[in-house]
């Protein structure tokens, strides 16, 4: 049987608050699958980007156990969870968060930088990931010239360009409007299908919410429902 | 991903342009300032060892304890000697027998009647010998307000705001009532050859210059001279060298017994000289150093506020797995390299206008009217070996220990963190 990408198991957050302490997360017990579209639904201080966190090792767990592609992120050093980064994850932000004095090619080779690939690979590679947001028009055009549909289309482009395992969505809507959101949905559901790449999406969107084939309802922290779309 | 670094930080200009020029304004300023200091320190010392002090001085022992009296009667004695030996020893020295003395000066009618008479402060110095630079240590060509310099002997220069006082004009003769090294009535009469502004009261109060030849003259000093004073080849005084100097020649004339055995004194060594040598070694130092920590401060500020302004930045490459250290490794190498080049910029126009102000000088003689102090009326920068490095303190390591700091936050904060900063 195939191991899961994700596996959480009695995972608890907790945060320092004033004098006390505020808990996030209250025993999150969940796993996902290779290939999955899943998402993390909740209303705002449901966990859900806590927990995106956590899978992202971007953030440790108080207790409990985060298993992600073998790797428990409680127990990775700094160094060791930058490099699960590095080769495995990619990450989709609300805000795209693309480098604005780069242009939309050198924002998407930045991810292939830091893996050490030849110029002519990184060449090849970039293009295709733009190519497969329809993007290879703007290559070199700077981030503050695109619209916020393209931005974000950069931004898939660069979590994808590596063929990262697992691709961590927080938001990827939040800042588009309706027809922006269904291209970019449709692209990365595309992507999903054909590259197998597990995507898990931290949303309260309806549109993403729409397309999503496993959704995980969050709710004070706790996993309140978890559906399956047939 | 130096290339990537590079490009951002070119095309960034918050990243670039604002911190270089941030660093070389800074560092412009710092360099220039020191150079200031330096140049208007030295000068004043210039200024005095020009007109007293010489960068060392020879006296007899006794003359040497009663300097301020004048005391033309414990004068050096057998001087064209003594200036043989001393050029035979300190050859790069240019030596300058003087005679300080005071005198009142009588100024007659036209039946030779006294019409004023007013006390002088004189000083025979070698004006008229060919190769003497003593008109050039005391700036006469541009202090001279009326008349010319000396030409011939019997000819004497006065300061302009005495022979005003007195009603005397180029081309008047006046007397000079005095009294020799022998302690005898001197009188001697000098055509006023013209009239001198120094800019400074001490001076310009009344003061009397005279070739050195006639001073001996009329004070019976025949190869007499009441101090020899040397300066230094270099050009500036040069502690160190002067003291060494004045103990080298010390010890070989060493007498206890003879009271009129010569002595030499290093600047440094004379008067309340010394007080102000060191306090212009220290202050330049401690200026220069205030200066370099408030420019420290501001640049530290700047590459403070450059790394928090890009946190954001920070967290994207780290989200991407960019390792801390690394985030951190390169930020610095970017302070490096725009403190360096801020560095070079602001010391080349820090030097630039150091060099202006060297060459031409600002003129402050309208601002030095009525000033008891003997201070250059042209304000100088001086740049020193110091100059050229000096700015790499605040421009370089300053900038270097901003970003640092910054950088700490980015171990510090939890990654997530930085990525709450990077939506905000």
């Amino acid at each position: 049987m195939e191991k899961p990408v994700i596996s959480i198991r009695h995972l608890v957050k907790k945060f320092p608050a004033g004098k006390g302490e505020f808990t996030a997360l209250k025993g999150i017990d969940l796993e996902f699958n290779t290939g999955e579209f899943a998402g993390l639904i909740g209303p705002s201080g449901s966990g859900k980007t806590t927990l995106l966190n956590i899978i992202g090792s971007l953030d440790a767990p108080s207790t409990g156990e985060a298993l992600v592609l073998g790797n428990s992120i409680g127990q990775l050093s700094a160094k060791e969870a930058a490099r699960l980064r590095k080769h495995s994850l990619g990450f989709i932000f609300q805000s795209y968060n693309l480098l604005a004095v780069h242009t939309v090619y050198e924002n998407v080779e930045f991810p292939l930088l830091l893996l050490d690939y030849s110029a002519s690979e990184r060449k090849k590679m970039v293009l295709e990931a733009l190519e497969w947001v329809g993007l290879t028009n703007k290559i070199d055009s700077r981030p503050p010239k695109l619209s916020g549909g393209e931005c974000q289309r950069v931004a898939i482009a660069r979590a994808m360009v590596k063929k990262p395992s697992l691709v961590l969505a927080d938001e990827p809507t939040a800042n588009l409007d309706a027809d922006n959101s269904h291209h970019i949905l449709k692209t990365m559901e595309t992507l999903n299908r054909e590259l197998k790449t597990t995507f898990l999406f931290a949303t309260h969107d309806e549109k993403v919410i729409g397309y999503l084939r496993r959704k995980i309802f969050l709710k004070d922290g706790r996993v309140d429902k978890d559906e399956w779309v047939k | 991903m130096i290339r990537f670094l590079l490009k951002g930080l070119l095309r960034d200009k918050s990243r670039s342009r604002l911190p270089i020029i941030v660093v070389a304004i800074g560092v412009m300023l710092t360099v220039f300032m020191h150079a200031y200091i330096t140049g208007f320190m030295g000068d004043t010392i210039e200024m005095n060892a020009n007109f007293a002090n010489g960068h060392v001085k020879i006296m007899t022992k006794a003359y040497a304890e009663n300097m301020d009296q004048m005391p033309n009667d414990l004068a050096l004695m057998e001087t064209d000697q003594l200036l043989e030996e001393l050029t035979s020893q300190f050859g790069s020295v240019d030596w300058a027998p003087r005679i300080r003395f005071g005198g009142l000066l009588d100024v007659p009618d036209e039946q030779g009647e006294t019409r004023s008479q007013g006390p002088v402060f004189g000083l025979g110095l070698n004006f008229l010998s060919g190769d003497s630079r003593e008109a050039e240590r005391l700036n006469i060509d541009h202090v001279l307000v009326r008349g010319q310099r000396l030409t011939q002997p019997g000819e004497a220069l006065i300061s302009e705001l005495f022979s005003q006082k007195m009603h005397i004009n180029p081309g008047d003769t006046v007397t000079l009532i005095g009294s020799t090294m022998n302690g005898s009535m001197a009188f001697y009469n000098f055509t006023v050859a013209g009239t001198l502004s120094f800019g400074s009261e001490a001076l310009d109060r009344g003061a009397l210059l005279v070739d050195l030849e006639d001073a001996r003259f009329a004070l019976d000093m025949q190869d007499a001279a009441g101090e020899i004073i040397g300066f230094q080849s270099e050009g500036y005084y040069n502690d160190a060298t002067a003291l060494a100097m004045s103990e080298r020649f010390n010890q070989k004339h060493a007498n206890a017994d003879d009271e009129f055995a010569p002595v030499m004194k290093s600047l440094s060594q004379q008067g309340s000289m010394g007080l102000y040598v060191s306090m212009a070694k220290y202050w330049s130092v401690y200026i220069s150093l205030i200066f370099v920590l408030t420019m420290g401060l501001v640049l530290w500020n700047a590459g403070l506020l450059g790394s928090l302004r890009r946190y954001g930045e920070f967290g994207v490459r780290l989200a991407m797995g960019e390792a801390k250290d690394h985030v951190f490794i390169t930020l610095i190498y970017e302070a490096m390299a725009i403190g360096m080049i801020g560095t070079i910029i602001g010391t080349a126009f820090g030097l630039l206008f150091a060099w202006l102000l060297q060459t031409y000088g600002l003129n402050i003689s309208g601002m030095m009217e009525g000033a008891s102090l003997m201070m250059p009326s042209t304000i100088r920068a001086r740049i020193t070996a110091e100059s050229y490095y000096l700015g790499f303190i605040p421009g370089l390591l300053s900038t270097v220990a901003g970003t640092m700091l910054a950088g700490i936050g980015i171990y510090r904060r939890q990654t997530s963190q930085l990525f709450k900063e990077l939506e905000t």
